[in-house]
């Protein structure tokens, strides 16, 4: 009995050893030769493969890293400078620091603030729906509303606020790896550097019609007016198509614009309301001097008017 | 005489549904609608480039004088349907659900240009030769009425290296509810019939079948009884079936061919235009008439006077509901053309276009989708698919976004008919996943 134990094992034993042998034979006989390097990168990237960098997942951009002469235009979002600077290292290569960027949701036009008006009730999908008709709301550009985004975001980075009908972005877990923009139909979300202590300034709103018009269907909607555009004393803010955009390499978040709008359509994220409502004060008193200023010259301009009449009438008194 | 027809009566052979008919207006005569106060006309009613626009605001225009030209080869001129002042040139809501570019006209009286032959007299003889017929055509921006609005004389320019032997006149009419082109046969046969021959002679064609369906009996029996005047028309009943009225399926009904996937009817020897269309050919042919108005069928189940009106392009649509009975309280959904391929208007104001075939009022406990639920599997939208798809393994291609996948099962044969969602037992909005599939392949780069 034991004998048989022993010889089953003995078998066995000497199998698994056979097929060791035959097993690293056939690998040292048939490898595939690789950068060495390329798991180091890969270990290091994030393995999220959500083709924020263009690649279609991790492998594909850390084959592209290992072969490339020069790092500067590569970039993971999802691992930021961090993960850059490790890659560099693992290659031995210099890599450029880049400002981390976030997504931002360029559409104000929430349940209430654009007019209803039809029910869509077909496939919940942002896509099929601006296919099919302008929308259940007012501004055919503006916000479907389906969250097709959301559906898109593999970081659980966006939801659908319920009161307001538009979706948002939570800035800590946004990656700014493209998904959502890319798959929303209206072209809303762009992404946005997310600045110095996270302050950012966009103008949440991308309809061109006149300003009129996008008024009537969004009353957040931006007109055009080119106000903010005159605020800006770094020529950040364009006004196109009536509608203003702005630079975010220009800008210098001094805020004014904000406050110039006359919809507040402006957003100034990670701002203090303190901050704003100082501003706004500040505007309002420059203005103020400004009519003032206006009035008196009018009243002097007057004021000349009637002396140089007078001494007119006096002229002509004097030679009667 | 009604024996023999009834025997011969053809079919499509693939798939096809029998929605409820409901065709209420059948028998209301077509009548004038007066003229609106204003119309609003969209440069784009056609497929193919928008027209130019080529008056300015305050301009005088007669009834019949162009406002729009056409753009490139597939485009369509615009003629003003009414006399007045041209006012705004701007985007406006359209039947297709989107602001379009459009011009409004307010009208002042009713002018006509000189050259339109405005009496009802019939003129029999063709004088014109084929190249002639077809620009005529052009010029008079006549485009196909039975609802994709394709510019008629591309359909009538055939390729050199194809040959046409057949021409299809299309009186099918298969959505439900809709009576316009019945009512056009009824009242107008000698026209349609002058209509035919001048395609004929146009295309060079010896023979044309006129293909109606078997709800509209008096049609059959009224044209068969005219076409004896006329050599090489024929007239034949179908069996009713939905979508006999697609191109496709017309020409598999009445010759047996197949289009090829990807083809057009020439490639099966066939050009096939809709009655309506014939008959907006023979009044800018015969009478100088450019396409400024079509029948529509203003229809519901709570409409007062369902009716067929001749109204002028770019009335309101508020205007029709309101000469058939006004706007029943009830009313949920308004769609432009048929229930199964047309289209929900979302204003009162929208103007109608060359290709509005018809408006139905949907009392609201009808308008809504019903509750979806999971697939089944049982196969009904692959029975009911005219074009020999499988509706539901489209659809989930679709969803996922594999293009190659819904490349390979052949998305772009489908004509949305919609025969699959009406089946679903599940109420799977499986065309609109289609429709998603199909833009997203002709967006992705080739």
């Amino acid at each position: 009995m034991s004998q048989e134990i022993l010889y089953t094992v003995l078998l066995l034993v000497a199998l698994g050893a056979l097929a060791a042998i035959i097993l690293y034979w056939v690998s040292q006989k048939f490898k595939v030769q690789e950068n060495p390097k390329l798991e180091e990168v890969m270990d290091a990237l994030p393995a999220t493969n959500c083709g924020g960098c263009g690649f279609a997942g991790c492998s594909g951009f850390a084959s592209a890293l290992v072969n490339a002469d020069d790092l500067s235009p590569y970039h993971c979002p999802v691992g930021g400078n961090e993960v850059m600077q490790e890659v560099a290292s693992i290659l031995g290569k210099e890599v450029q620091e880049k400002d981390p960027f976030v997504a931002v949701v360029k559409c104000a036009g929430a349940i209430g603030v654009r007019v209803h008006t039809t029910n869509y009730d077909g496939a919940a999908n942002c896509s099929i729906a601006s296919d099919l008709y302008s929308g259940e709301r007012g501004c055919s550009d503006g916000c479907v509303g389906l969250g097709e985004c959301v559906d898109a975001c593999d970081f659980d980075a966006m939801y659908m606020d319920e009161t307001t009908g538009l979706p948002v972005v939570i800035e800590d877990k946004c990656t700014a790896c493209n998904a959502c923009v890319t798959t929303c139909p209206k072209n809303i979300i762009d992404l946005w550097p997310k600045g110095k202590r996270d302050k950012k300034i966009y103008i949440a709103c991308v309809n061109e019609e006149k300003g009129g018009t996008a008024r009537k269907e969004c009353s957040m909607a931006c007109s055009g007016c080119a106000k903010c555009a005159d605020e800006c004393k770094y020529d950040a803010i364009t006004v196109e198509n009536d509608l203003a955009k702005i630079d975010y390499d220009l800008c210098k978040l001094c805020g004014k614009c904000v406050v110039a709008c006359d919809v507040r359509n402006i957003v100034a994220d990670g701002f203090k309301p303190e901050m704003i409502d100082k501003l706004a004060e500040k505007r309002e008193a420059r203005l103020e001097k400004e009519k003032e200023a206006k009035r008196l010259e009018r009243e002097k301009a007057k004021a000349e008017a009637a002396a140089a009449k007078a001494a007119k009438e006096e002229v002509s008194d004097k030679s009667e | 005489m009604l024996l023999n027809l009834t025997k011969k009566l053809k079919r499509f052979h693939k798939g096809g549904i029998h929605p409820e008919e409901n065709k209420f207006s059948a028998a209301a005569p077509i009548t004038e609608l007066p003229l609106p106060k204003s119309v609003t006309i969209p440069i784009t009613q056609h497929i193919g480039a928008p027209a130019k626009v080529v008056v300015e605001r305050g301009d005088t225009v007669k009834v019949g004088q162009i406002i729009a030209t056409h753009e490139g080869f597939v485009s369509s001129n615009i003629h003003s349907s009414v006399s007045g002042k041209v006012g705004k040139i701007d985007k406006v809501m359209d039947s297709t659900g989107f602001k379009k570019m459009a011009i409004n006209i307010r009208v002042k009286g009713d002018e006509w240009e000189e050259s339109i032959d405005r009496t009802p007299d019939l003129i029999k003889d063709i004088s014109y030769a084929p190249d002639e017929i077809i620009k005529k055509i052009m010029e008079a921006g006549v485009v196909g009425m039975g609802g994709a609005a394709f510019p008629s004389h591309v359909k009538l320019s055939v390729p050199p290296d194809k040959k046409v032997d057949h021409l299809i006149i299309n009186g099918v009419e298969c959505e439900p509810y809709l009576t316009a082109d019945h009512r056009i046969m009824l009242e107008k046969p000698h026209e349609i019939m002058v209509g035919t021959h001048i395609l004929m002679k146009a295309l060079g064609v010896p023979k044309a079948i006129i293909g109606i369906e078997a709800n509209k009996w008096d049609a059959i029996e009224k044209l068969a009884e005219v076409a004896k005047d006329y050599p090489g028309i024929e007239v034949q009943g179908l069996r009713v079936q939905y979508p006999q009225g697609g191109e496709k399926q017309l020409i598999e009904a009445l010759l047996g061919r197949e289009v090829p996937s990807g083809g057009l009817p020439f490639d099966a020897g066939c050009v096939v235009h809709n009655v309506g269309t014939i008959y907006s050919m023979y009044m800018a042919v015969q009478k100088n008439r450019p396409l400024i108005e079509r029948v529509v069928t203003v229809t519901g189940k709570d409409v007062k006077t369902p009716s067929n009106f001749s109204v002028r392009i770019g009335t309101p649509i508020s205007d029709l509901i309101d000469a058939a009975g006004g706007l029943p309280e009830n009313t949920g959904k308004i769609i432009s053309g048929g229930p199964m391929m047309g289209k929900a208007l979302n204003e009162l104001d929208i103007p109608i276009a060359k290709a509005t075939s018809g408006l139905l009022l949907i009392p609201d406990e009808k308008a809504h989708r019903q509750e979806v639920y999971n697939c089944v599997r049982c196969g009904k939208c692959v029975d009911v698919c005219p074009m020999g798809l499988q509706p539901v393994e489209l659809s989930l291609l679709s969803k996922g976004k594999d293009l190659e996948g819904v490349k390979a099962n052949g998305i772009m044969d489908c004509i949305e008919c919609g025969s699959c969602s009406f089946i679903c037992p599940s109420n799977r909005p499986i065309l609109d996943y289609i429709r998603y599939g199909k833009s997203n392949l002709k967006k992705a780069p080739k």
